[in-house]
C-alpha cells in the first residue's frame, strides 16, 4: 500500500487528467494490479454475490459509484482529516454513501433495490473501497483520485462478471437468468457445486493462474 | 494542529453531523416513494398468487376492483376497525399466537359477491438467517393452493433465496394444503429434482438450501394453521355473513369490514 502512495506522489500538479500515468490509474487495475486477483481483496463479495450474473452486475456498479464518490470526498477532505481517526472517517463517509445510494434505490428503482439491498453491507465493508481511499486518495489530489476510483471499481467488476458468469453458465445452465441450454433444446442438470461458494474459489483461482501465467508473474 | 485532540473531536462531532443529516434528509425526503413502493410491492404479491402480472398491469386499480381485506383474530372473528394494510406482520409474528391480527384478502366474484373466488392469506416465519414472508392464495375449496408469494430478507443469494423466484413458486401451484380434514400444509423436500407431481403435499426441495426450506415449511404450517377456523367457516359457507357469537372481539359483517380497503 505504502509504495503506491509514494508512486503516485510524482504526478506533477500540472498534468493533464488523462496523462499517460493517469491513464494507467484506470486500466493497471483492470490487469496487472487487479484488486481481486492480484491484490486478493475484496474476495469476500466476490464469492457471495456471484451466483448470477444480475445481482454480479448490480454489485460492480454500486461498487463502482460509492467507490468514485467516496475517493472525491476523501480525497477533497485529506488535508483536514487528523491522521488518528483517518479510518473512522473513511468508513463513516463510505457507509454514508452507501446509505444514500440504497434510499435513492429504494425510492426510485424499486425492484433493483430489492436486489441490491442484500449486498450493501457488503459493499460498507469491502476492502477494495477503504483499501483505495486510504492508500489513494488520502495523498491525490480530485482528478487522479476519481480516475483510481474508476479504475478499482471496473477492475472488481470486470472479475466479478467473469466468475458470475462461469458460475451462472456452469452451475445453472443460464445467462442473466436466460436458460441457455433449454434455448438450444438440450437438458443441463446444473452443477450444484458451482453455486456453491467453493465453485467461486475454483473460478477466482483459474483466473488468477490464466492471469499470472500470461503476464509471467512470479510471486516474491 | 491536525493532531490535537480538541480537534479530533470537533471534527468527529461536524463529521457525525454532516454525515447524519445527509441521510436524515434522505430517509425524510424519499421516505414517502419509498413507503408507496413497499405498499404496491405488496398489493403485487397479493395480485401475482392469484393472476399473472405483467408491466402493463394496473396493479392499484386491479387491486380496489377485486379485493376485499379484512383483519381476523386466530379463532376467525373479524376485528373491526383495523385496516388489513396497516397490520405489520412482523410486529404480528413477535405476538403469542393467540393474541396475532391475522389480514385476509378476500377476491370476491364479479357477477356474485358473497362468492370467494380466492382466499390470499399472509404468511410469515423465520428462513437461515433471516424473516421469510409471503402470501398464499387458495382457491374456494379453501384446500387448493392457487398460487404463492414468497419473499426473504437476507437469505443466501442463489440458493435460499430463490424462494423469491417464479420458478420455487410454481411449484406450489395445484398442491392442497389439507389431508381429508386434516390441515398438513405442504412441505418442501430436500434434494432437487425429484418429480413430486403424484403427491399434493409434497414439492420438490431447492438443492444447497435445505435449512430455508424448513424455514418455509414452518412458515405454511405454522400460518395456515392461524387461519384454520376461518378456512373452516368459508367452507362451510358463513364467512360472508355474520360472524358467530364471541367472547372477545366486536361481531362485524365482512362487507362494511371491507369498504374502506383501498386506499
Amino acid at each position: 500500500m505504502s509504495t503506491e502512495v509514494a508512486e503516485v506522489k510524482e504526478v506533477k500538479k500540472s498534468e493533464p487528467l488523462f496523462s499517460k500515468k493517469n491513464r494507467k490509474l484506470v486500466s493497471n487495475p483492470l490487469d496487472i494490479d487487479n484488486p481481486i486477483t492480484v491484490q486478493v481483496l475484496g474476495i469476500c463479495s466476490a464469492l457471495a454475490v456471484t451466483t448470477q450474473m444480475k445481482p454480479a452486475f448490480t454489485m460492480a456498479v454500486s461498487l463502482v459509484v460509492v467507490l468514485i464518490a467516496s475517493s472525491l470526498v476523501i480525497s477533497a477532505l485529506r488535508n483536514t482529516i487528523p491522521s488518528r481517526i483517518r479510518i473512522v472517517v473513511q468508513l463513516a463517509v463510505i457507509a454514508t454513501f452507501v446509505i444514500l445510494v440504497d434510499q435513492v434505490l429504494k425510492a426510485y428503482v424499486y425492484d433493483i433495490s430489492k436486489q441490491l439491498s442484500v449486498f450493501v453491507g457488503l459493499i460498507i465493508t469491502n476492502c477494495i473501497v477503504m483499501g483505495r481511499l486510504e492508500a489513494f486518495s488520502m495523498g491525490n489530489k480530485l482528478g487522479p483520485s476519481f480516475l483510481d476510483g474508476l479504475g478499482n471499481g471496473l477492475g472488481y467488476g470486470i472479475i466479478l462478471m467473469i466468475v458470475a458468469f462461469f458460475r451462472e453458465f456452469l452451475g445453472s445452465g443460464a445467462l442473466f437468468g436466460f436458460k441457455v441450454f433449454e434455448a438450444v433444446g438440450l437438458h443441463y442438470p446444473g452443477n450444484g457445486l458451482m453455486l456453491l461458494p467453493a465453485g467461486a474459489c475454483i473460478v477466482v483461482g483459474v483466473i488468477i493462474w490464466v492471469q499470472r501465467s500470461l503476464n509471467g508473474y512470479r510471486e516474491g | 494542529m491536525r493532531q490535537s485532540n480538541l480537534y479530533i473531536i470537533l471534527y468527529a462531532a461536524a463529521l457525525t453531523v454532516v454525515c447524519g443529516g445527509l441521510l436524515a434528509l434522505a430517509s425524510e425526503g424519499l421516505k414517502e416513494r419509498q413507503q408507496a413502493n413497499i405498499a404496491l410491492e405488496q398489493k403485487k404479491n397479493i395480485l401475482g398468487t392469484v393472476m399473472p402480472i405483467d408491466k402493463n398491469t394496473d396493479v392499484e386499480e386491479e387491486y380496489s376492483n377485486k379485493v376485499k381485506s379484512f383483519v381476523i383474530d386466530s379463532k376467525g372473528n373479524v376485528i373491526e376497525g383495523v385496516n388489513a394494510a396497516d397490520v405489520v406482520v412482523l410486529a404480528e409474528y413477535k405476538k403469542p399466537t393467540d393474541q396475532r391480527m391475522l389480514p385476509v384478502y378476500e377476491f370476491r366474484n364479479e357477477s356474485n359477491p358473497d362468492k370467494i373466488d380466492f382466499v390470499v392469506l399472509p404468511v410469515f416465519g423465520f428462513g437461515l438467517w433471516d424473516n421469510i414472508w409471503g402470501f398464499v392464495a387458495l382457491q374456494e375449496d379453501m384446500n387448493t393452493i392457487q398460487g404463492v408469494s414468497f419473499q426473504h430478507k437476507g437469505e443466501t443469494p442463489g440458493l435460499g433465496a430463490r424462494i423469491d423466484s417464479k420458478d420455487i413458486q410454481d411449484r406450489y401451484k395445484g398442491k392442497s394444503i389439507y389431508d381429508g380434514a386434516t390441515l398438513v400444509a405442504v412441505t418442501m423436500m430436500k434434494g432437487e429434482g425429484v418429480d413430486y407431481s403424484s403427491d399434493t403435499h409434497k414439492v420438490d426441495g431447492m438443492s444447497g438450501a435445505t435449512l430455508t426450506a424448513k424455514g418455509v415449511n414452518s412458515m405454511l404450517s405454522g400460518y395456515l394453521a392461524l387461519y384454520e377456523s376461518y378456512l373452516k367457516r368459508v367452507k362451510s359457507g358463513s364467512a360472508a355473513t355474520k360472524t358467530e357469537a364471541v367472547e372477545e372481539g366486536p361481531v362485524a359483517e365482512v362487507e362494511t369490514e371491507s369498504s374502506d380497503e383501498t386506499n
